[in-house]
């Protein structure tokens, strides 16, 4: 098995924030989960990357239940995490933010590949090389936090709401990339507000609501229900 | 003139120790929000360090200060993992106040067991006598102060800068749960950060201690200053630290000059208040909001 979340709880205090939720992942797939504002999507990629704690329930990755591991070593076993808002480092330069990516490896030339990597495929970065990352705008710092992320060579990598906030050619550009990581074999777990762009990309589907798995299945098929059509793509 | 350049001198140079204790509370707020009371007595631990480098072992200066150092690193590094670290995600008052008692407690330890008399390190031990540089006489120990202070601030600012262990205070500093998700280690970002900081106040304390007299609550007074010399530089910036250490001796000493001693503080006090009002995050402080 790949990646899997078994039966997972999360609690803030009272609020019981995840219920008993369970989303598995193959490898090199797209799974996309989707919910609206509130729904538990950040929270169960905050339980993932050991952000937040988990009352029960079991992670898996590659095989192995790593429920309960240190946020430093999910990064090393190869889980890499995008989070809402960006998120970079502002007082950093954009070089330097990247280099934090790379923050647990030791292979210098390994790095350094990847950063000429990085910034081929993300050419205003490199632009942009030695300005501190607080300067940089939405769009640009949603490519540097997924630069970021990449400069940990991650088997899977957790996206949240990579979209928020941005232009739409912003969106069309980030979910390019997004597709194309993918193509280079990295897993992908999108969390998105923006369901229809979303459907579009991934192969699978979660559907989240106030904390419960309410659908799940082939995003094509969910795109085509009315169900979800009246409730996350505006009807139609 | 030769009396100014010599006040200058003398400003720039107890200025710079306020400077190097202020990093120390400027780093901690950076990574953990906590003004840490604490941190004036460690400064006075490392003068009793120092103290008893010379009295029982003859060592000089500089070893002094590395001894100091090392003991208050282990000092400081020890206190955040009994004290501040069981709290970290209590409400900050709660650190507040114990920070407070972590000072008091280290504060009457050391009545407790060394007295509360002042005491003084042999003049011997801190004396170098007076260089004559273009016709102006100059003490050469202020020179040894800031010759000290500064080569540890280059030194502090490229551990910040460009090693891997100061990229993680940054880190840590900045966002700590972005900093986490590069799988940096919190509590390490933490514990280098008091290491550092304590480290500096060690130093201080040892220099402060030969410079003046030593007793258990020494460390109070050096230490409101760096913390107010914190503040107008900006807290959690280190350039802000090391400027508004240095402005604030220069003032104090150019006031007690020009003035009066027993004005000096209320003065210097007074100009800080006013830059305050002026410039609330500080000179060189960054103007963003408390996140809430
Ligand atoms: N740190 C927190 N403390 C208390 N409640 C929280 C916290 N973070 C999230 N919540 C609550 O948990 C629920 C899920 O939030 P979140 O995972 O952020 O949802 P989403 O990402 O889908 O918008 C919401 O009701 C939110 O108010
Ligand atoms: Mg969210």
């Amino acid at each position: 098995m790949f990646f899997a979340i078994k039966n997972l709880n999360v609690f803030y205090g009272v609020i019981h924030a995840l219920k008993d939720i369970t989303i598995n992942v193959e490898e090199g797939e797209i799974v996309t989960l989707i919910g609206s504002n509130g729904a538990g999507k950040t929270s169960t990629l905050r339980a993932i990357s050991s952000l937040v704690k988990i009352k029960s329930g079991e992670i898996i990755f590659k095989d192995k239940n790593i429920t309960g591991s240190r946020a430093a070593d999910i990064v090393k076993m190869g889980i890499s995490h995008v989070p809402e808002g960006r998120r970079i480092f502002p007082d950093m330069t954009v070089a330097e933010n990247l280099s934090m990516g790379a923050y647990l490896r030791k292979d210098k030339a390994g790095i350094k590949q990847d950063l000429e990597m990085i910034f081929d495929r993300f050419p205003i970065l490199k632009q942009r090389e030695k300005q501190l990352g607080g300067t940089l705008s939405g769009g640009e710092q949603q490519m540097l936090t997924m630069g970021r992320a990449l400069m940990s060579k991650p088997k899977l990598m957790l996206l949240d709401e990579p979209s928020m906030g941005l232009s739409p050619i912003y969106v069309q550009q980030i979910f390019s990339i997004i597709k194309d990581i993918n193509k280079t074999g990295t897993t992908i777990l999108l969390v998105e507000q923006n369901a229809n762009m979303a459907l579009h990309l991934a192969q699978r589907a979660y559907i989240l609501e106030t904390g419960n798995i309410v659908k799940s299945g082939k995003a094509q098929e969910l795109l085509n229900s009315d169900d979800v059509r009246n409730a996350y793509l505006g009807g139609k | 003139m030769e009396l100014f350049i010599q006040q200058i001198i003398n400003g720039i140079s107890i200025g710079s120790i306020y400077a190097l204790i202020a990093l120390g509370y400027t780093m901690v707020y950076g990574i953990i929000k906590l003004i840490n009371f604490a941190h004036g007595d460690i400064l006075m631990i490392g003068a009793y360090v120092g103290l008893y480098c010379v009295l029982l072992f003859k060592l000089p200066l500089i070893p002094s200060i590395i001894i100091a150092m090392i003991l208050c690193a282990l000092l400081g590094v020890v206190t955040e993992k009994v004290a501040y670290r069981p709290l970290r995600n209590a409400p900050r008052i709660a650190v507040l106040i114990t920070a407070i008692g972590v000072s008091f407690l280290l504060e009457y330890i050391m009545v407790y067991f060394f007295k509360a008399n002042s005491r003084t390190y042999p003049t011997d031990f801190f004396s170098f006598g007076s260089a004559n540089i273009a016709g102006i006489t100059i003490p050469i120990d202020k020179m040894v102060v800031a010759g000290i202070t500064i080569a540890l601030m280059i030194l502090v600012q490229i551990i910040i800068k460009k090693t891997k262990l100061g990229k993680s205070i940054r880190a840590v500093s900045s966002d700590r749960d972005a900093a986490q998700l590069m799988g940096i280690s919190v509590d390490r970002a933490i514990s280098f950060t008091f290491i550092i900081g304590s480290a500096l106040a060690g130093v201080a304390g040892v220099m402060y201690g030969a410079m003046f007299t030593i007793n258990p609550l020494m460390g109070i007074q050096p230490g409101i200053k760096a913390f107010v010399a914190a503040v107008f530089g900006g807290i959690g910036s280190i350039p802000g630290a090391i400027l508004g250490g240095l402005l604030l001796g220069i003032i104090e000493t150019l006031v007690s000059a020009y003035f009066s001693s027993s004005i000096k503080d209320a003065v210097a006090f007074a100009i800080l208040i006013i830059i305050l009002v002026v410039r609330p995050s500080g000179l060189l402080g960054k103007n963003v909001k408390e996140k809430v």
